[in-house]
């Protein structure tokens, strides 16, 4: 028998490089110079250069959007504002991040979203409203919430009449169809982070799409049936990255509405998922002993915060394992230690 | 795709409908009968998906037919073109002229844009109101209201924004469902005729609707008049020094030899003798720009796609006509569909693409049936298709109808459209010269522009420069309505006086009245008062003036419009165009409907002139497409040029915002 030939060795010298080096391209961004690997963009540009710049449609594992607005810069020479989650910085690009006209619109964006849409539990949006003094409440008084399934009826480029006494909203009831999660769309902001982790990008589920037109847009199944009627395999992957608190676990729905959530006396455990081969990491939230929800890293490179419906939400054997009150211990000391 | 699909069955009639488009289906994969084959084959793939293209097309057929898109419908179309129901029914739910809703089969399009709601819209409304019920597609419209007799109607209404027949205001469009669809449009609308009950009309669905040469009934439904000639609305018709406009009237817009007669395809002889870079060269002399608003340089346009490396390329003819107060478009492809057709040739000649896409507009069936005829009968003589006229070009045109989006005339977004996905305008880079429709490069041309590439052709691109103005060149169309004596389509070179065109529009009339404003440029132009008229009609003169020529329209109000009105109607029209992918126009554009109501209405104050002057100016720095970024700029021309609203009282209550206004002019 011969042996068989060898391959090659990789360099001792470090890891072997999975893409080709890539160029550099030189921006200015608020005056200063930074070169940023060629395909960055302005957000990579202010994220290496310590510049916070608010993001709200920016998902970190999805291909931007930019439908928000929030993270307008201003590009010299530009006769729009650009949107630094998409725009890919080019060599010699000059980018003001807090001029007056970012400033305007990025408060304006935070101002409508405010008034229109209910923010409540959308992390990040009081310390903005601070910085780029917004006051949600100018448009005035918020109208009455639309009653379930009224605003999944409205016909594209129709609306009722106006008189302007009171700020429309997208609110309306919780659709609350399932065990599993809950839909608030009068917290959706139309990010399109959800469709897109459900269809092509991720799950190639395509339970959801973005149906109607203008102000009446909204994340929809087809003709508004239920989830348990849909596509949905309840991977969960649209509650992973929704900005907004409009998907959320039941467990935390509930718990919200009782006035029992609380982040602060819950603890985050990443451990690996044990159904099957896989091994997507899981990240338990628990809370007084409990698993309230589920997420997963979005820097693993192979999930990338994707889970199955097992690994989303199969957790509750776990709470009901004789053993039970062995995790509920875990959950009230530091889990990290213990898991180690 | 492993995709879910609804279990609700269609109709025997839906099913046909879909058939009729797309031919029967192949396997029970498709939603066919099951038969033993199917447990050995598998569907799937590009070839499944590949067609995702003829969704648009899919629901118009259904829609055609039925009058709106049910379960079962929708669900077939999905099997047929392997398309997810969530995402069928988003694209679905975008148009407004499609239904998701059980409704009559006879829907009224009621205008009431501005040019129509001066002319007394509301009476026709009022009335349509007071017979039929009230307006809408949604959720009960399935019995239309009760009529006048307390039983259910079968007609429904619903208010429109601009239909494009401003010469004939007010104006109203009937379509009705059926094999073959019926239409007829009431200009002035006559709310009488509106409002009578269907008759049953006679169908022809014993033929195969494949067989038809249009999609509508050339049958205009009882009891509504025939439309009046394409020239009726050209009032300078027979000026033989028409460069554009010369052929409408003169020849007959349904015979291809009446065309040829009048000098038809000798642009397209010249130009395969050119050479495609040739023509590229005669249309970057002649300073052509475009017509649809923008107003870029069509030939720098041609040649940028033309180099690039990737293939195919595309040709786009952007029909999708819809700013209020236009019709131009309408004009030219109901009066001279051929020289549409000619047009789109040489371009798809210069820039090497094989397939052209001609994009119009759903409200438009009788220049939708007109073209449909031309493409036919140059086909039919090897004008279209296969080595043209002996040069070895191989061209063909395909019509794609809207179905009621404004937005889809965006230049990105009518590929999203065409593509079967949602109307929604692409982010910019890249731009359609490198990646237009299905990713190719596209070049994207309004129908006013194409048809001035054939008299550069002919006279070639130095003489044709020396129409209009230095930087201006060539004539222009302009869509005059308002109040004036002849309003129309009038063709004037570049470099006229608005006074000099509302002259022109007035000839005859012996005392004309005195315009108090003008809107130019239509709902993304801006308003002009009436003593500022001697603005030159060029792009700079315009720009210097600090509005816009837009797509060429010049609506005339005179002293008994409500102008507040006019300016609730525009912030309502972009509302309900809005795509809603953006905030600043999402959100904007209702946050400007609701001031200008609260002005209009008595209850505003000055703050919120304040407010109009901060939501505007974020929607336009900060939204993704034209149509946020130029939702304000008619309001705000009112307000400043105009003075609507000087007399508002000041704010009334405590500040709530800096009053200060940071427009786009003014930001450092």
């Amino acid at each position: 028998m011969t042996a068989a030939p060898e391959t090659p060795a990789p360099s001792p010298a470090g890891p072997v490089p999975l893409a080709p080096p890539r160029r550099l391209v030189g921006v200015t961004v608020d005056g200063e110079e930074i070169r940023v690997p060629e395909g960055s963009t302005l957000l990579d540009a202010c994220e290496a250069k310590g510049i916070d710049v608010p993001t709200l449609c920016y998902g970190d594992t999805l291909t931007p959007r930019n439908a928000c607005r929030v993270c307008v810069v201003e590009v010299e020479g530009a006769r729009t504002l650009a949107p630094a989650c998409s725009r890919k910085a080019e060599e010699g690009m000059s980018v003001l991040t807090d001029s007056e006209r970012v400033r305007h619109s990025r408060k304006l964006v935070l101002e409508l979203l405010g008034s229109s849409v209910d923010l409540s539990t959308t992390p990040g949006v009081p310390e903005w409203n601070e910085r780029y003094d917004a006051e949600p409440d100018r448009f005035g008084p918020r109208a009455e919430p639309a009653p379930l399934g009224e605003r999944d009826a409205r016909h594209a480029g129709e609306h009722g009449p106006v008189d302007g006494a009171a700020a429309a909203t997208v609110e309306q009831p919780a659709k609350d169809d399932n065990d599993l999660y809950v839909r608030d769309y009068g917290k959706c902001i139309m990010c399109y982070k959800c469709v897109d982790a459900c269809g092509e990008q991720w799950q190639n589920t395509f339970a959801i799409g973005i149906a109607g037109r203008g102000f009446d847009a909204r994340v929809s199944t087809e003709f508004d049936v239920g989830l348990p009627d849909s596509a949905c395999v309840y991977c969960g992957n649209c509650i992973e990255v929704c900005p907004t608190g409009a998907l959320s676990f039941t467990t935390e729905f509930d718990m919200r509405r009782e006035g029992t959530w609380d982040e602060e006396r819950q603890t985050q455990t990443t451990t690996v998922c044990t159904y099957c081969g896989v091994g997507c990491n899981v990240t338990l939230h628990v809370q007084d002993g409990r698993i309230v929800k589920t997420s997963s890293p979005h820097d693993n490179p192979v999930t990338h915060g994707n889970l199955c419906i097992k690994g989303r939400f199969g957790y509750q054997h776990v709470q009901n394992a004789p053993g039970r009150d062995r995790v509920r211990g875990v959950g009230e000391s530091d889990t990290r230690e213990t898991m180690e | 795709m492993d995709l879910q699909h609804l279990d609700t069955p269609p109709s025997d009639a839906e099913r046909a409908a879909v058939d009729a488009l797309l031919g029967p289906p192949g396997s029970a994969w498709e939603g066919g009968e099951r038969t033993g084959d199917d447990l050995r084959r598998a569907d799937g793939g590009q070839a499944a998906r590949g067609r995702r293209d003829l969704l648009l097309p899919a629901l118009h057929a259904v829609n055609d037919r039925i009058g709106w898109v049910s379960e079962g419908a929708l669900g077939y179309i999905c099997r047929r073109l392997t398309v997810p129901p969530a995402e069928a029914y988003g694209v679905a739910s975008f148009y407004s002229m499609f239904a998701m809703h059980e409704r009559p089969k006879r829907v009224l399009h009621v205008c009431t844009d501005i040019a129509c709601a001066a002319k007394g819209s509301d009476r026709v409304c009022r009335t349509l109101r007071e017979r039929l019920g009230p307006p809408g597609h949604g959720p009960g419209a399935a019995h239309g209201g009760d009529d006048a007799e307390g039983g259910a109607s079968e007609v429904a209404w619903a208010e429109s924004p601009c239909l494009g027949m401003c010469e004939r205001a007010p104006a109203a469009l009937a379509i009705e469902a059926g094999d073959p669809p019926g239409y007829a449009v009431s200009a002035p609308a006559d709310p009488d005729a509106l409002c009578t009950p269907p008759a049953a009309r006679a169908t022809d669905g014993h033929r195969p609707a494949t067989a038809r040469a249009t999609t509508f009934s050339p049958d205009t439904l009882a009891p509504l008049p025939d439309e009046p000639p394409a020239e009726a609305a050209v009032p300078q018709a027979g000026d033989p020094g028409l460069l554009l406009l010369g052929r409408i009237g003169a020849v007959d817009p349904t015979d291809l030899d009446s065309y040829r007669a009048a000098g038809g395809y000798t642009a397209l002889r010249r130009a395969i003798s050119l050479g495609p870079s040739g023509v590229i060269r005669e249309v970057t002399d002649s300073g052509l720009v475009g017509r649809g608003g923008a107003a870029f340089p069509t030939g720098r346009k041609w040649a940028g796609t033309a180099q690039r490396p990737e293939a195919p390329r595309y040709l786009v003819c952007n029909a999708d006509e819809s700013e209020p107060g236009t019709f131009k478009d309408r004009v030219l492809m109901e009066g001279d569909p051929f020289s549409v057709i000619e047009a789109m040739t040489v371009a798809g000649f210069a820039i090497g693409a094989a397939r052209g896409y001609l994009y119009i507009r759903g409200e438009y069936p009788l220049a939708l049936s007109r073209l449909e005829n031309a493409i036919a009968r140059a086909r039919a003589r090897g004008l279209l298709g296969k080595d043209i006229l002996g040069s070895g070009f191989t061209f063909d045109i395909e019509i794609r109808r809207g179905a009621g989006a404004y937005i889809c005339g965006e230049e990105t977004a009518i590929f999203n459209s065409i593509e079967g996905l949602r109307g929604e305008p692409r982010s910019k880079p890249p731009f359609p010269v490198e990646r237009g429709l299905f990713g190719r490069p596209t070049a994207v041309n309004n129908v006013e522009t194409l048809v001035n590439v054939l008299p550069i052709v002919r006279m070639g691109g130095p003489a044709y420069a020396r129409i209009g103005t230095g930087s201006s060149t060539g004539p222009k169309l302009f869509c005059v309505s308002g109040t004036v004596a002849r309003p129309g389509v009038y063709e004037v070179p570049f470099g006229a006086t608005l006074r000099d065109l509302i002259g022109l529009a007035n000839t005859g009339a012996e005392s004309p009245p005195e315009p108090r404003a003008v809107l130019l440029g239509g709902a993304a132009g801006g308003f002009l008062r009436g003593d500022e008229l001697d603005v030159p009609l060029t792009f700079e003169g315009a720009r210097e003036a600090g509005t816009t020529l837009g797509s060429g329209v010049v609506l005339v109000l005179d002293d008994t419009v409500d102008l507040p009105a006019v300016l609730v109607r525009i912030a309502a029209f972009f509302r309900d165009e809005s795509c809603g992918q953006c905030v600043p126009c999402r959100v904007g554009t209702v946050r400007q409907e609701e001031a200008l109501a609260r002005l209009s209405g008595g209850t505003g104050d000055g703050s919120d002139i304040a407010l109009l002057r901060d939501v505007g100016a974020a929607m336009r720095d900060a939204s993704i497409c034209g149509l946020g970024q130029t939702a304000w700029n008619a309001v705000e021309s009112a307000i400043d040029r105009l003075g609507v609203f000087s007399d508002a009282p000041p704010r009334r209550s405590l500040p709530l915002t800096t009053a200060a206004p940071s427009t786009t002019k003014e930001a450092p």
